[in-house]
């Protein structure tokens, strides 16, 4: 991986300038990479990682992986169905699997209920859809690369040769 | 009770900054640039390696060298990085860290009266153990020489009773390392005078801006080498206490002597882990040295534009820069900065009196608490400059 990506991954919040710095780079060198890796897609998004755990009356509390078993489309494979079921704004995330079900589908809802008529109503009334199985996450312990723990305390002498 | 101890130990010096070292460790929400081992935790592939070695039972001795697998995977690991001959069976002891290596080396080698040279700054431990073991360190300045040792500083502090030269490099606390050519501007005159050299590489993996050349490769060296290196540094494994020592035969059989009635050896499941270490870790170890390499970019250009100059360190995680201007010492300098601004840094004269007028500052710390110290050690340079005015 190219080493811009990898500064940026660990800190989204890092400027041209600090990461120019610190690669021994001239500033403008690194926008411009970094402006190519937006125009071409490699990165997305910049975001924080949140410990939702720690966040009260949150609308997106509650996460559910669902299984769905797709009958695919002439001409289209999966992609039309996947692309139906992906728009969906409460879907957070959305892959092609292989094995026994064909596609993971990662919903995000203020409650048990929201999550559940979302399945209900809109995701198992498509067609096409042939069956769906939901597993309600119960914790997180890493998302990401990042473990969502509490900052731990230093276990390293603070001096020492 | 009186002469309790012995005149050896007694005329050991202490530490000079055991006193600050004591007001750093007694101080709570320090930042602390003054530490000697990585931030990282041990990969977690080796931690796991260690758990299921115990899950197994291995809770026993293992052979005074060390386990054959350790051994066996250390000589293939330096074939293929170093082109480094070494035989597992009779070229090889596993150590507690490169410190008891050091140790075994100096006591393996000296005669009473034997002199050791070391260039100096240094590591704390070179002269009290070359001390210890009856010989007599001989301390070169290397602050006019960006803190190199000269071929001509060495042949110069060479006489018949000298022995051997402890060198370290990358070395800690300056960050400084030797190109091809220079190592083989000092191998000429340690073959020249039939000297030991003793090399602590244990930064080695940690080098930068060219690739580290072990002593021990070098034409016609290896003889004259004893390589110590270790896991503590490159694999962020400190507290498991493993290093290795490599030589001739005779040497390593003498060290392993010491060894066997005093350490016996070193606790297997740091052995187990340690094996691991050189199969499965590639990856991690890699992310940290860039890692390191980014932070080290940062901290010597930050230094320099606030006026503490400092030279670019080719590896390790310390920068050494000068304090002369502020009018302090390195002492003051250390014990004014944490007391104002709560920020821990070695004093340039734990490594000798020739490192008075520098701080170590080490940046194996997050990229976070480098930005946030380094701050308040702007601050802290303002205010001296203020107050001469």
């Amino acid at each position: 991986m190219k080493e811009i990506l990898e500064v940026l991954e660990k800190d989204g919040r890092a400027t041209p300038e600090e990461i120019a710095r610190v690669l021994k780079k001239k500033p403008q060198e690194v926008r411009n990479a970094i402006k190519k890796y937006e125009k071409e897609g490699v990165i997305l998004k910049y975001k924080a990682v949140i410990n939702k755990d720690l966040v009260k009356d949150e609308d997106r509390g509650l996460r559910a992986l669902i299984e769905v078993n797709i009958i695919p489309q002439k001409d289209a494979g999966f992609d039309k169905i996947a692309e139906r079921i992906y728009s969906f704004p409460e879907v957070a995330s959305c892959y092609l699997i292989s094995g026994t079900y064909d596609l993971l589908v990662i919903v995000e809802g203020k409650n048990i209920h929201t999550v559940s008529s979302f399945v209900a109503e809109k995701l198992s009334c498509l067609e096409n859809v042939r069956g769906t199985t939901t597993h309600f996450l119960l914790k997180k312990y890493k998302e990401d690369g990042v473990i969502l723990k509490h900052r731990e305390e230093n276990k390293r002498i603070a001096i020492s040769y | 009770m009186k002469n309790v101890t012995s005149k050896k130990v007694e005329q050991m010096q202490p530490s000079g900054i055991r006193a600050f070292f004591d007001l750093v460790l007694g101080m709570k929400d320090v930042i602390s640039l003054g530490v000697g081992e990585p931030d990282f935790v041990t990969p977690w592939a080796i931690r796991e390696a260690g758990i299921y070695s115990l899950e197994q039972g291995f809770t026993s001795y293992t052979s005074n060298k060390g386990l054959y697998k350790l051994r066996l995977g250390l000589s293939r690991y330096l074939k293929a990085k170093h082109e480094l001959d070494y035989s597992p069976d009779e070229e090889m002891l596993i150590t507690v860290g490169v410190s008891e290596g050091l140790d075994l080396a100096l006591r393996t080698i000296i005669n009473p009266g034997d002199k050791i040279v070391v260039p100096q700054p240094s590591y704390v431990s070179y002269g009290p153990v070359t001390e210890l073991a009856g010989g007599l360190p001989i301390y070169i300045d290397t602050t006019k020489d960006d803190f190199r040792l000269t071929p001509e500083k060495l042949e110069k502090a060479i006489d018949k009773r000298t022995r051997g030269i402890i060198l370290n490099y990358p070395t800690n606390p300056t960050g400084i390392s030797y190109r091809k050519k220079e190592l083989v501007a000092l191998g000429r005159v340690i073959l020249k005078h039939r000297l030991i050299c003793i090399c602590d590489e244990v930064y080695g993996d940690l080098t930068y801006d060219f690739e580290h050349i072990p002593f021990a490769g070098l034409d016609g060296l290896k003889e004259n080498t004893i390589y110590l290196n270790g896991f503590s540094k490159s694999f962020a494994m400190t507290g498991w206490r493993v290093g290795f020592a490599c030589g001739p035969k005779d040497i390593i059989a003498g060290m392993t002597k010491i060894h066997q009635y005093t350490i016996m050896c070193v606790p297997i499941t740091s052995q187990m882990a340690a094996a691991e270490a050189l199969v499965g870790a590639k990856k991690p170890v890699e992310e940290m040295k860039r890692e390191y390499r980014r932070r080290r970019a940062f901290v010597v250009e930050e230094l320099n534009q606030m006026g503490l100059s400092c030279h670019n360190p080719q590896g390790a995680f310390y920068v050494f820069p000068l304090i002369k201007k502020t009018g302090l010492s390195s002492l003051e300098f250390s014990q004014k900065l944490l007391k104002e601004e709560k920020v821990a840094v070695v004093p340039g004269t734990a490594f000798g009196a020739s490192g008075e007028g520098y701080i170590r500052i080490s940046y194996a710390s997050s990229m976070e608490s480098l930005k946030e110290a380094l701050e308040r050690i702007k601050r802290f340079l303002g205010r001296i400059k203020n107050a001469k005015k």
